[in-house]
């Protein structure tokens, strides 16, 4: 009988994922503006249609224009989306179909290197999306204050660790591209309308109020939301520590999992 | 001391054993050859070896470094050409040499240093900046080639290296191996092509249901199974002349769907018998490692 190896053990984390983010990277630039414009499109869209037309019915929405209300909420799920789409499509392209990852993996790297390159690639492209949005956010003048308002930056760069963590187990687990449209359908979608992105959670039965609180974008919209309006976020702990949660979380399942996938 | 030695290497996967038992031991300069039908254990052994995979039992020393915990230390001397071509399809043929030189902790200047002789034996001087999608088989097979050189590797791996390239592009590599081996490079290749292994292996294994089944240098294997000479013979009146001649001509002899191969010391009076034959078509020729292959792993389909 084989013996049932545990893949399940701590990370081995080194400096030598640097080559496998700078891969990423080297790639993500030669594409970089018609990238981040194509990123910034599809938010910015419904950020302006329904911030405008919707927010133009609105008194107001907890305290301020809709329109500021909802550039919080977009930075958000933004930085979530662009996370998301990395590690999942991206990510699975460079493991599964073109075989990047085996081609790491026959040098002096490992499959902990490449990962852990992986994740904070996700991360900090997700970083450049969430700040391209925060840029028109700051030209509209949508912000209270600039200057406290570029605490949202370190937020951001968090968010996209947690969703690139989070998604890298779907990535180890998926067979196909088709397989994403049931973690968009599950887990996006579903925390995007219950997490406090275009109304605030308090407006949800109680019983959806309840699960949002344990859902990764409510503590994000926690964080920016208020940093955005010009005061210190309730609790900001408690959500800096779920989103690591969350994404270290990931990061250590979707690792176990991939080894098993690709290294027994 | 063998540049890669292996002893008694077992590998499971539930109720399969995929790897049983099997010994290696690779001395430096030489080209070693692992040969098997599909599905034999050649592809979970050579991941075993690179320290891809760990052994349910068994020892690997590869460069003096205990395989798999020091894998990542002797695969910075070891270069990879996989069976499934793995280029940077988003890179031009000098970056993919950048990009994979950095993966061996090489600065930027020693991989640009070592380029022009890459893009030299790889015979892509003058498609340096061109994409991978434009490459041609043969020249892709190349480049996967030279880039597992990026570190100036002493110990090469090979899975497949020519399947699916023409006669021009194969013996092209063949030539770029030889180059290799003259250079005091150690190869392991796992080919299905014997006429590969024949001319440029010094000595090989066989490897069937994941076990050694026959070790030695391609020509002493063939003189080992198989009688000097081989004639196949086919036609319509074969099956009559198996039962009138087979036995008087041949020192053994099997017949395998149409055809009716013979095996004999010369063959001289064979073909005299055969000459004066009406409806036989024969084909004599000298024993060759497939014959052994065939004879050692037997005739049926592996897929």
């Amino acid at each position: 009988m084989a013996m049932q190896r545990n893949t399940f053990t701590a990370p081995v984390l080194s400096l030598r994922f640097i080559p496998v983010w700078r891969r990423n990277y080297l790639v993500w630039r030669k594409l970089a503006i018609p990238a981040i414009l194509g990123n910034l499109a599809d938010p910015m869209l419904y950020m302006l249609g329904l911030g405008f037309g919707l927010g133009s019915l609105l008194p107001s929405v907890a305290g301020v224009p809709y329109i500021a209300f909802l550039a919080a909420g977009t930075v958000c799920y933004s930085t979530m989306n662009s996370a998301t789409f990395e590690v999942l499509y991206s990510g699975f392209s460079r493991m599964h179909v073109q075989k990047t990852w085996d081609a790491i993996m026959n040098t002096p790297l490992t499959l902990d290197d490449v990962m852990l390159g992986e994740l904070l690639w996700a991360a900090s492209k997700s970083l450049l999306s969430g700040l391209a949005i925060l840029a028109i956010i700051w030209l509209m003048q949508l912000q209270a204050n600039f200057w406290f308002s570029l605490w949202i930056i370190p937020v951001v760069a968090l968010i996209g660790f947690c969703f690139a963590g989070m998604g890298l187990v779907m990535n180890a687990v998926s067979p196909n591209y088709d397989f994403f449209l049931y973690y968009f359908t599950l887990i996006i979608t579903p925390m995007v309308l219950l997490c406090g992105v275009f109304f605030p959670v308090s407006q949800l039965p109680a019983i959806l109020q309840n699960v949002s609180a344990f859902l990764p974008l409510t503590h994000a919209i926690n964080l920016v939301r208020p940093i955005m309006l010009g005061h210190m976020p309730t609790q900001a702990w408690l959500h800096v520590l779920v989103l690591i949660a969350y994404g270290a979380l990931g990061f250590y399942i979707a690792l176990g999992l991939t080894r098993k996938r690709l290294l027994c | 001391m063998p540049v890669l030695s292996a002893h008694n290497l077992c590998k499971t996967y539930g109720a399969q054993t995929v790897v049983n038992g099997v010994n290696l031991a690779i001395e430096k300069s030489q080209c070693f050859g692992l040969l098997g039908p599909n599905g034999a254990g050649k592809t979970t052994t050579l991941r075993l070896l690179l320290g891809l995979i760990a052994p349910d039992a068994g020892q690997i020393t590869m460069l003096g470094q205990d395989i798999p915990r020091q894998a990542r230390i002797a695969r910075q001397r070891v270069g990879v050409v996989p069976q499934i071509d793995n280029l940077d399809p988003d890179f031009s043929v000098i970056e993919n040499f950048m990009v994979y030189g950095r993966y061996f902790g090489l600065t930027a200047t020693e991989i640009e240093q070592r380029i022009p002789a890459l893009l030299d034996f790889a015979g892509l001087a003058n498609r340096a900046d061109a994409k991978i999608q434009d490459l041609s088989g043969g020249m892709k097979r190349r480049l996967t080639l030279a880039r597992a050189l990026v570190n100036d590797p002493d110990l090469i791996f090979l899975d497949e290296p020519t399947t699916g390239l023409d006669p021009q592009a194969r013996h092209l590599m063949w030539q770029g191996l030889r180059r290799l081996l003259s250079q005091d490079k150690t190869i392991i290749l796992t080919t299905h092509f014997m006429e590969e292994a024949e001319r440029l292996c010094d000595r090989l294994v066989i490897l069937d249901h994941g076990q050694l089944i026959a070790e030695g240098a391609p020509r002493d294997l063939i003189e080992q199974h198989i009688e000097p000479s081989v004639t196949e013979i086919y036609g319509e009146n074969v099956a009559h002349w198996r039962s009138s001649f087979a036995a008087q001509f041949c020192l053994r002899h099997e017949y395998v769907g149409e055809t009716l191969f013979c095996y004999s010391t010369d063959g001289a009076a064979l073909i005299q018998n055969l000459h004066a034959q009406t409806g036989l078509r024969y084909l004599h020729r000298p024993a060759s490692l497939e014959d052994v292959f065939l004879k050692l792993t037997g005739r049926e389909l592996r897929d």
